[in-house]
């Protein structure tokens, strides 16, 4: 689809995107503001009751989870959790520092700094803040920013505490960690102005590069969760929650119209049917007799404990269970993704993909007669305990009933592919009420003077910089200024003038990209102790070629330069060490040399440095390869 | 035009703005200073903001404050969106064959609600709002409320905690299975120790129940100790009174401490209250009420009586380092009739005092010694000032605490005049709050 194509659905994308402020200390009390590696020492549980909206009205969703009876199991360890993030203490009043970056950020999106911040709390009772609320405020409204010639829209640059890790969900049990609570974030939402996938994109990218720009703000660019809102006409408002980095946003933009566009085109296939909400009978059949001796694993241990198998008919609609919506998701996908979430339900099965999964032909056939289905209509079944069952196929059929009107309004999560999956009902009016335990802070206009005279170069500078005056390629010149490596090097640059400079911005980006994608947890390893590694090769105590390797070591074992070069035997040989290994090595190629001469020298350096790589300085390895080489030729 | 309208919190030039451009708290308005453009819902102003501001509460749900620093600033009302007010939720039916509870009402963090429409924080006292947030409450027991004030505790004097006892009375007359009283935290364990006094031969539970987190908060403690105090008023085998918190960090137990024995001895946590120098009474969980002690008064017995009167000019002073004697002699010269001192370790002061407290002692006062150990028992035989304080009249008051002690010669002296009547009932247990023995378990 090209962009005319998208202007022409009506596409609208807002993006919500969050970044990680690096400051000492959390948003609302004095905890670093750090994750913790160290071991939970304390486990406590809590519930989280729904409270009403201001119009009387309660989150379904939360509702739901509520009365399932969700127990959430916190785990907090002593040095990045206080007695605030336990909801034992009220918050403490809000971090300045956290306050000037986010007004910076604001400054440089063009926005207009609020005369009074009011925190406020945002109910939120998935058990991801222990209070039940997110704490946030609005610290500027009316920004822009200019995406080649075009203005984009910023509605709103607030200031927020992050929420706790998830860290597993256990039948009616949820697993949090709590040393992320309450790291600030800044959100910065865009107007609905982006009409296309590549533009979000784009839009995303820049405003991801300003942000940057301040040096305070943590991790690689766009590494935390980004949120974006995507309506078509005749769609709906689609919430896309957790989209992991801003590279997958055209992705996502991209499959969710798509999604969309067939879930029109499954509406009218529908009505070309001759089908109507009325033809959905909403029935369940209790069909657990036919399965008791099953060879579907699934079914047979839902049975073996005491559960049911229950069927629902839908009448017509052979085959569209099957009907693609996205790559890999099928509109039984969307189903089964609706029964998961209220039925807690593993999936269901459906007749479009039978007889499959140890679920037999015979079954099936014992399954039309009993709900009375012809070979036009589909079958949907499931099975657990009968509370499951019934909300999971009662939730399956209401989902059924929304497709005759095309597209939900849901909020959906990016999985790592770009498709996007159910995940809740989109919330009610955002239900914020004042934070009353803070203190309103007023902006006195001489802060934001302040501010102002004292912003970052922008990004589009600092890349010119770094060409003209460090001698950056311009690729590795962007790659440092959308790191956030930038300071610590000029800092290292400043303290070693010895290093290459395009040595050390490789390394604080190419290889730490590298890492990143291999899954190397890369970004814990301190600023200090990337320092301290540059320390090291100015001062010859390792090689650059084992950059890669001790980097990945520091991160993994989170220890220093110095643990991991002995760890990994990758200390640089001695002198004595060195001529020892040449002579040898000469002396043992004599037929080589007596054949290549000179060339042998390469040949022989390449075999000590498979040997030796990153224990050794390759250019002074061949001179002395070299001077042994010829010794032996004279 | 509303000739009073609700402008809460605003005042001076802000307030005229407001008033002349006919709005008040609630009503949609568009704020323009400058060209710039504000559109949502007046909220109120709070009391300790500044005066210039006025409180817009944007479409997004987020509060902003505008600034009127200038004439350039115009408000203009707009057509109200959709009538919004506070909805009470169905109230759910209690049965009629369960027990009776009587829930009281005093005010405290229990009680307030929070206007989510303008951000007030409003009291609430009306059984709908409490079914509001724990609709769990009419399966255990058919519950009547009343409010009979709304104060925050540190404003809770000895003139509330005699019309708490009186109004207990009533509802022990009617026969009332149990009888739970919402209460302030910061002075609910004084407020229970003078019920415990005052509510002679209980024969139901009074539960004195508090929250640290305000009901409009989903992790508000509230539900869970409101369910565990009705629980108990339903069923619980003691008839006694007793505090009702969390146990612990997490949302599963509640523990009912002994209203003699109990303190807040945290500012914010949940499980603040502590029961001290005794076992806690009895522990709420899943429903059930689980007896922690063998040692409890039974319901059903005969013979109960309201006797809630309290003299005021009774005191508890903190000693420390350096404490001026000029203050004892102050109370003494003021009329007051008896003296509570929280001295240091076995029950201390330093000699310097002596003289005072000597003075106080021959002219007809009441001296009892406590410890601001809190934990463990007096004993003012072992060091020299001890037996010396002793000697002049102090009063070692065993393992009781500070402030129940206050509460107690309070009642005490509300009931006799002479001062050897008042020192054999304050070394009399009354209402388990003078044990003999220390176990090794009560501590910390």
């Amino acid at each position: 689809m090209d962009s005319l194509e998208y202007e022409a659905l009506g596409l609208k994308v807002g993006l919500e995107l969050h970044f990680q402020l690096a400051t000492r200390y959390k948003l609302f009390c004095r905890c670093p503001a750090t994750l913790s590696e160290g071991e939970a020492k304390l486990r406590f549980e809590r519930r989280l009751r729904p409270t009403q909206s201001e119009l009387g009205e309660v989150d379904p969703a939360a509702l739901f989870e509520f009365r399932k009876g969700l127990t959430i199991v916190y785990e907090a360890d002593d040095r990045s959790t206080c007695l605030v993030e336990l909801d034992e203490e009220p918050p403490h009043s809000i971090n300045e520092e956290a306050v000037d970056i986010a007004l910076t950020i604001a400054l440089l999106l063009n926005a207009r700094p609020v005369d009074e911040i009011h925190v406020m709390r945002k109910v939120v009772i998935d058990g991801s803040n222990t209070t039940g609320f997110q704490r946030t405020c609005v610290l500027a409204l009316g920004g822009w920013i200019d995406l080649e010639g075009k203005r984009i829209g910023i509605q709103s640059i607030c200031l927020e505490e992050d929420a706790a890790r998830i860290v597993e969900r256990r039948g009616d049990r949820v697993y949090y960690k709590l040393d992320r609570l309450g790291i600030p974030l800044v959100e910065v939402s865009t107007s609905p102005d982006i009409h296309s996938p590549s533009e979000a994109g784009s839009a995303a990218l820049a405003i991801g590069k300003i942000v940057l720009s301040t040096g305070k703000v943590k991790s690689e660019l766009g590494s935390i969760r980004q949120d974006v809102n995507i309506s078509i006409r005749d769609g709906a408002l689609v919430e896309v929650k957790g989209i992991q980095h801003l590279s997958l946003i055209p992705k996502v933009v991209e499959n969710e119209v798509r999604r969309q566009v067939r879930l029109l085109e499954l509406r009218d296939e529908l009505r070309r049917r001759g089908l109507s909400k009325s033809s959905v009978d909403p029935t369940l059949y209790d069909v657990t007799d036919i399965f008791r001796q099953t060879r579907c694993k699934v079914v047979s241990r839902a049975l073996e404990s005491g559960g049911v198998v229950y069927a629902l008919k839908l009448s017509g609609f052979r085959g569209l269970l099957s009907w693609l919506l996205n790559e890999g998701l099928r509109f039984g996908t969307e189903l089964a993704d609706y029964a998961v979430f209220w039925g807690r339900l593993g999936g269901i099965f459906h007749t479009d993909e039978l007889p499959a999964y140890g679920i037999s032909s015979s079954e099936v056939e014992a399954l039309r007669e009993a709900v009375g289905a012809t070979d036009q209509d589909a079958i949907v079944i499931a099975a657990g305990s009968r509370d499951n069952v019934e909300d999971g196929l009662k939730a399956v059929a209401e989902r059924v009933l929304i497709a005759f009107d095309g597209v939900p309004e849901e909020t959906r999560r990016a999985e790592p592919t770009g498709v996007t999956r159910y995940m809740r009902p989109r919330p009610g009016a955002a239900r914020m009420y004042p934070e009353t335990d803070i203190p309103i802070l007023v902006v006195d206009p001489r802060r934001i003077d302040h501010l102002r005279s004292n912003l970052p170069e922008l990004p589009s500078i600092r890349v010119r910089k770094y060409v003209k005056e460090y001698g950056l390629s311009r690729k590795l010149a962007e790659e440092l200024v959308a790191s956030i490596y930038e300071n610590l090097f000029e800092e290292v640059c400043r303290s070693f003038p010895s290093l290459p400079a395009s040595v050390v911005a490789s390394t604080l980006t190419e290889t730490t990209t590298m890492l990143r994608r291999r899954g190397v947890p890369v970004d814990r390893v301190s600023t200090d102790r990337l320092y301290e590694l540059f320390r090291f090769l100015a001062e010859g105590r390792m090689f650059k070629e084992a950059i890669p390797d001790i980097l990945a070591h520091m991160a993994g074992k989170g220890v220093g330069v110095a643990e991991a070069l002995e760890e990994l035997g990758l200390k640089p040989l001695t002198d004595e060490e060195l001529v020892e290994i040449v002579s040898e090595e000469v002396s043992r190629s004599g037929e080589l040399i007596a054949k290549h001469r000179l060339n042998a020298v390469k040949i022989i350096l390449g075999s000590i440095m498979k040997r030796y790589r990153g224990r050794v300085d390759a250019s002074r390895l061949a001179k002395m390869i070299e001077d042994e080489v010829g010794r032996s030729i004279r | 035009m509303n000739r009073n309208p609700n402008l809460q919190g605003y005042k001076g030039r802000v307030r005229e703005l407001l008033l002349s451009a006919g709005v008040e708290v609630g009503d949609e308005v568009r704020v323009v200073r400058d060209g710039e453009v504000y559109e949502g819902v007046l909220a109120p102003r709070i009391e300790y903001g500044g005066e210039d501001f006025i409180v817009v509460k944007l479409r997004s749900g987020y509060n902003i404050g505008v600034r009127v620093s200038d004439g350039k600033v115009q408000v203009e009302k707009l057509p109200a969106r959709r009538e919004v007010r506070y909805k009470s939720p169905v109230i759910p039916e209690a049965k009629a064959t369960l027990p009776s509870v009587a829930i009281l009402g005093t005010g405290g963090t229990i009680a307030s609600r929070v206007d989510y429409r303008t951000g007030a924080v409003t009291p609430i006292f009306s059984a709908d709002d409490l079914y509001g947030f724990t609709p769990e409450l009419a399966g255990i027991a058919r519950i009547d409320v009343e409010t009979v004030f709304n104060i925050f505790s540190e404003d809770m004097t000895p003139k509330h905690w005699s019309i708490i006892a009186y109004k207990i009375g009533e509802y022990v007359s009617k026969g009332i299975d149990g009888i739970i009283v919402t209460h302030g935290t910061d002075t609910m364990g004084y407020t229970a120790a003078a019920l415990s006094f005052a509510l002679r031969n209980l024969p139901v539970p009074v539960i004195l129940v508090g929250a640290q987190r305000s009901p409009d908060r989903p992790s508000s403690d509230a539900a869970l100790n409101l369910i565990g105090a009705v629980t108990a008023a339903a069923y619980a085998p003691f008839a006694e009174v007793v505090v009702a918190m969390h146990k612990g960090l997490s949302d599963d137990e509640v523990a009912f401490h002994r209203g003699t024995r109990v303190r807040k001895c945290h500012t914010s946590r949940r499980d603040a209250f502590k029961s001290i120098n005794s076992d806690q009474v009895a522990v709420y969980r899943d429903y059930k009420i689980e007896m922690l002690t063998e040692d409890y008064r039974r319901r059903g017995e005969d013979g109960f009586r309201v006797e809630a009167e309290f003299e005021e000019r009774v005191a508890l002073i903190k000693f420390y380092p350096g404490f001026d004697p000029k203050i004892i002699e102050w109370y003494i010269d003021d009329g007051y009739r008896g003296l509570v001192i929280e001295g240091t370790g076995l029950g201390h002061v330093s000699s310097r005092c002596i003289p005072a407290l000597k003075r106080a002692v021959d002219s007809g006062v009441f001296v009892g010694m406590t410890s601001q150990c809190l934990w463990g028992r007096i004993n003012m035989s072992v060091y020299r000032t001890g037996r010396e304080l002793q000697a002049v009249g102090v009063v070692p008051l065993e393992d009781m605490l500070p402030e129940t002690a206050l509460v107690k010669l309070m009642w005490v002296l509300a009931r006799v005049d002479d001062v050897g009547e008042a020192r054999r009932l304050m070394l009399t247990n009354i209402a388990g709050e003078i044990f003999r023995r220390t176990s090794f378990r009560w501590y910390a």
